[in-house]
């Protein structure tokens, strides 16, 4: 059974001039030990889809379909209590700027313990005795001593894995990572993808890594799925969408990414930019930057069809002969 | 932290001299203190008698420093007006005035912080929206308006407090003494703390409500929801502790002018304290009173902001590291 099952999501917020809606109709899964990677620009949906999860949209944003399974609990409307004990307990979240994701008035010991202590029954040594093993699991050197250190006498990959630890107090099944490497240097980077892999491999942990670099996505993703403007465009194993992506969205997003070794005069590009959630065209969102749109790609949103193998589905018309994903 | 400690003290130290500095001059602008001491039909040479005697020819400098060795020793010379050692008479008054202030404060920082926390974290509540609108009311209207209202209503037509004074009051040892232990003394004071207080609760309500809105934005304290910690460990723990440091900085600085401001207070409500003292010197030119009063106010003023910048370093730890390192 599969640690997070979404269906059909929807994502709405209310406004002056109507009802924009973020995410439409996306539906997507993640199994033990895996890390499904979630791609699209900025405004896609992608970090949405993350907060709505963990029930942390921002009002007047809110979830107007479809169902969240952790575990096969159904998670979607829990009461703010509810939801609150799920949160940190069985769902872990970081976010893309460690340097302004911990209180700088705190120890970083101080904001384990209180994690810890909220979600388990556990006295202050033995939360301490945790939070230390936590530390160290997470790759950060001398933790007795970096205990009782504050965040700003940390480097930023030193915080981001403290942000990582604090994320996994109480063993969660899912951890959503927002952005978790956008904000630190390549190198850093590279660290932090190895220690959310080896998570995911030796504690099982499912993982929803949101972001838009696609070198991370082909660095540690399992899978992953291609969001645009708020519609899963593609999904599948990350190196047959890489290598042969089947969504011309996706087409075109490989395109642009310059190979080294390569002489190029200009980048390659996909003209047109995403619509706004106001102005969305009829039928498939990327059909005016469609190069093989057609007519029915203008007037009917296109289901989820089988585009090549190891179950990699895109949404689009092109692919109607396939089977058609419920 | 003792380099920063001793270099905060030298500048307080530079302050206090100054204000010394000015005060002393006030000596010398506010008339001449000779003829102000002298009847009308004394001579010019019996004048010029009694100013070698009080020292009055020496040099600037040898003056000033014969005032500031003075005012060390709690010396501020003889109030003309009521022929007393104006030490005397300050510490006579000193009590009342920093009851006033203290009561006045507590009001203002528990109301404040409190409806601060209430307006910034339920921004959308009936409630919220009635403390802001009538929170204007306080910062708009002058302290005078506000006490003769309070006056009327609560003195005059309810009949429930005294309009002036501060009921029966108990001395302490040392010479203090106080109108906390008695009920009169008590229902004195409300009145008139509550007007002192007003304009200071608003401004510590408002800061502290727009600090809440900031701080709740801050990706910390999504961070924080996002663990599942409770709502009441993140409001109290994380919010409101990182909004204090500006909270502390306008709270020291009005302490401050609640002991400079609470001039108008007395004078409304005959409160008998420094502030009615001040007034009736000025109306005499009682320049030994007022320099005296000058150089007090300067001194908490000191005081408070020293003591403003160590609470700096109890709250935030980078401050802490930035001293260190």
């Amino acid at each position: 059974m599969a640690i997070l099952e979404i269906s059909n999501l929807c994502i709405e917020f209310p406004t002056r001039r109507g009802v924009l809606s973020a995410v439409e109709h996306l539906s997507l899964s993640i199994e033990a030990g895996e890390i499904l990677g979630i791609v699209g620009e900025s405004g896609a949906g992608k970090s949405l889809t993350g907060n709505a999860i963990v029930g942390l949209l921002e009002p007047p944003g809110h979830v107007t379909g479809g169902v969240i399974l952790l575990n096969g609990q159904d998670i979607t409307h829990l009461s703010d209590a509810e939801m609150r004990k799920v949160r940190g307990a069985q769902i872990g979240v970081i976010f893309q700027d460690p340097l302004t994701s911990l209180d700088p008035l705190y120890t970083i010991g101080q904001q384990l313990v209180q994690t810890i202590q909220t979600h388990m029954d556990l006295s202050r040594a033995d939360a301490k005795r945790r939070a230390i093993d936590l530390l160290v699991e997470v790759g950060i050197p001398a933790p007795e001593r970096r205990f009782d250190a504050y965040p700003h006498e940390f480097s930023g990959g030193m915080r981001q894995r403290v942000v990582i630890a604090l994320a996994l107090c109480c063993d969660p099944c899912l951890i959503i990572a927002d952005e978790p490497t956008t904000a630190l240097d390549v190198s850093v980077q590279a660290q932090i993808i190895a220690l959310l892999k080896r998570l995911a491999r030796e504690k099982g942990v499912a993982t929803m890594l949101v972001t838009h670099d696609m070198g991370v996505i082909a660095e540690a993703a399992d899978r992953v799925a291609v969001i645009y403007s708020g519609r899963l465009a593609e999904i599948g194993e990350v190196r047959s969408v890489i290598d042969t992506p089947k969504h011309p969205y996706t087409k075109g997003l490989m395109d642009s990414i310059p190979q080294i070794g390569q002489n190029l005069e200009l980048l390659p590009n996909i003209p047109g930019a995403m619509p706004r959630l106001d102005s969305r065209p009829d039928g498939c969102a990327f059909n005016p930057r469609c190069e093989k749109a057609k007519a029915v790609c203008r007037e009917k949103m296109s289901g989820l069809f089988t585009a090549g193998e190891k179950k990699q589905m895109a949404a689009c018309w092109v692919y109607a002969g396939g089977d058609e994903y419920a | 932290m003792i380099n920063f400690i001793s270099k905060r003290l030298i500048q307080s130290l530079i302050v206090m001299l100054v204000v010394a500095l000015i005060s002393f001059f006030l000596f010398n602008f506010v008339g001449d203190p000779v003829s102000n001491m002298v009847g009308q039909e004394t001579t010019i040479k019996d004048m010029n008698a009694l100013r070698e005697r009080l020292g009055l020819n020496d040099p600037f400098l040898v003056q000033f420093g014969r005032f500031l060795g003075d005012a060390l020793h709690g010396d501020f010379g003889i109030s003309y007006r009521l022929q007393r050692p104006v030490e005397e008479l300050i510490a006579e008054r000193m009590p009342a005035t920093l009851e006033l202030v203290f009561v006045s404060a507590v009001f203002a920082v528990v109301l404040g912080i409190s409806g601060g926390l209430f307006t910034g974290l339920k921004r959308n509540h009936w409630f919220s929206k009635f403390i802001l609108t009538s929170s204007l009311v306080g910062v708009s209207l002058p302290t005078f308006i506000i006490g003769i209202l309070l006056i009327y209503i609560f003195a005059v037509k309810l009949n429930w407090l005294p309009s002036f004074g501060r009921g029966d009051v108990v001395k302490l040892a040392g010479g203090w003494s106080t109108g906390l232990l008695t009920l009169s003394g008590w229902k004195a004071i409300i009145l008139p703390a509550i007007t002192l207080a007003l304009y200071q609760m608003t401004l510590i309500l408002r800061i502290i409500r727009s600090e809440m809105l900031e701080v709740m934005r801050t990706d910390f304290i999504k961070f924080a929801r996002a663990r599942g910690l409770k709502s009441r460990d993140i409001n109290y723990g994380h919010a409101l502790k990182n909004t204090l440091i500006p909270v502390i900085t306008v709270t020291g600085l009005q302490v401050g002018s609640l002991i400079a401001f609470s001039i108008i207070t007395e004078t409304v409500f005959q409160w008998p304290g420094m502030g009615s003292l001040f007034i009736q010197a000025v109306q005499f030119a009682d320049v030994p009173v007022m320099s005296a009063y000058l150089v007090l106010v300067a001194f908490f003023f000191v005081l408070i902001n020293l003591i403003v910048d160590l609470l700096y370093f109890v709250v935030d730890p980078r401050l802490r590291a930035e001293i260190k390192g």
